[in-house]
């Protein structure tokens, strides 16, 4: 595990390829104010090819997020140059207020403040339906 | 509190219980004239249905229960605006009881995430309505004596007819129970009846676009409408639509004891001249959606005999 550059902050390692930007975007890491790193296509003995964040931080990552976003992901997190922690992800159970549910037809398109909850349907194909009316989400 | 919302929310022995006590209500009925006496239903429909809105209304009457309501949404608080949740946290200091027709998906669900009353989903757009699949449910019993050991035949939309989705779910549950699946190859079954019931619960089925075959079968004919809307050209349906209609001479390769259903209203799917034969029972199917309604009114109040 290459932590290079990092004294404290915290390593996301096995991302899917390609898929860097998009948890970027998640995780709202523009706003943060510290270094951030993206590093597309690194070699991997496990996925061909990942991509890695670097974030030179300490910060409370919702992991539940990133969980959805790609359950293989490793948080690595790094304090004074040493790796302190290294947590593994599982899809969570149900997600809130991540993803819109897309069918028109369903209530969240007219009802106000409404909560956007989608629950895990099944784990092994890793499919989330919209509780209200149990679209996939796409 | 409980809520019905979905099928899936009750189990194989609550369905059972409901089946019974609509069985009993059939037999005495007069035992149940004031079962529900002082408890109001309130009938929230979003979206107008006169049937099914009857049907609770008469089931409320005749447990001696009565009912307030609205039956469009422009006759309702949503034409101002109102959200779902406040309807129903409104009506909830009215009402003991609420059943809920809305054209949105998930609606009755939002709804009972805040009412204060129990909440029936009397249909919500295309998603789901339990009350009918009980009320096919309830027939078959009382036709069949059974909901396992036969084989059920459903024909006409498929793709998009939510009846027949909650009905093959539901019927699933029970041992032993073979689907034929009657439709244009343009309104089969969606992948996920076929994937998440048929193939997980490696159920006994088959496709098919020949009714006539399939009759000689089916101890259950389930029949719907085949929507000109849901073709893309008026010639596809043209061509169609008569391969799915039930008649006297289709009726020739039924056996003897079929038992027709439809969740009605129908158009021309089944002909008129049909309503005589004994095998045809969506009259009969309309009634006994008021008894089970009845049976469900009384599980969600709590209220006994
Ligand atoms: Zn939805």
């Amino acid at each position: 595990m290459n932590v290079d550059g990092i004294t404290t902050g915290v390593v996301l390692d096995h991302i899917q390829a390609g898929k860097s930007m998009e948890i970027y975007n998640y995780l709202h890491l523009d706003e943060l104010d510290c270094c951030v790193a993206i590093i597309k296509n690194v070699k991997s003995t496990k996925l061909g090819r990942k991509d890695i964040i670097k974030i030179d931080a300490e910060m409370d990552l919702d992991l539940e997020v990133l969980g959805y976003l790609d359950p293989n992901i490793t948080v690595n997190l790094v304090k004074d140059g040493k790796l302190i922690e290294k947590k593994h992800l599982k899809l969570p159970r149900e997600v809130k207020n991540v993803i819109k549910c897309k069918n028109p037809r369903c209530v969240t398109t007219v009802e106000r403040e409404v909560d956007h909850i989608f629950r895990l349907t099944s784990e092994e194909k890793g499919i989330y339906r919209c509780i209200y009316c149990e679209s996939e989400a796409k | 509190m409980r809520h019905l919302i979905d099928i899936k929310d009750l189990s194989v022995e609550e369905i059972k219980g409901l089946i019974d006590t609509a069985n009993d209500i059939i037999e005495n009925r007069a035992a149940y004239s004031e079962v529900c006496k002082g408890k109001k239903l309130a009938t929230l429909f979003f979206e107008p249905s006169t049937r099914t809105r009857l049907s609770f209304e008469a089931a409320m009457w005749e447990l001696g229960g009565s009912v307030l309501g609205f039956s469009s949404a422009d006759a309702s608080s949503t034409s101002k605006g109102e959200s779902v949740t406040d309807t129903v946290r409104t009506v909830g200091c009215y009402a003991d009881i609420i059943a809920m027709r809305h054209p949105k998906e998930g609606a009755p669900l939002l709804a009972s995430l805040s009412s204060t009353v129990p909440i029936i989903n009397a249909g919500d757009g295309g998603h789901s309505h339990p009350t009918q699949t009980l009320t096919d449910l309830l027939t078959i019993m009382r036709e069949k004596g059974r909901l396992d050991n036969m084989t059920v035949a459903l024909c006409g939309d498929l793709k998009f007819g939510r009846t027949v989705h909650s009905l093959i779910s539901a019927m699933s549950f029970y041992d032993n129970v073979k689907f034929i699946l009657i439709s244009p190859e343009e309104l089969k079954v969606p992948n996920y009846i076929r994937q998440d019931v048929l193939e997980k619960k490696n159920l006994e089925w088959y496709e098919t676009d020949n009714m006539e075959n399939a009759l000689g079968e089916a101890d259950v004919l389930y029949m719907t409408r085949v929507q000109r809307e849901r073709f893309f050209n008026e010639a596809d349906y043209l061509r169609l639509k008569d391969s799915f209609i039930l008649d006297t001479e289709k009726m020739k390769y039924a056996k003897p004891d079929t038992t027709i259903l439809h969740p009605l209203p129908r158009v021309n799917e089944i002909s008129v001249k049909v309503d005589e034969d004994p095998r045809a029972c969506y009259f009969k199917q309309v009634e006994n959606g008021k008894f089970i309604r009845m049976a469900l009114i009384m599980m969600l109040l709590g209220v006994t005999k």
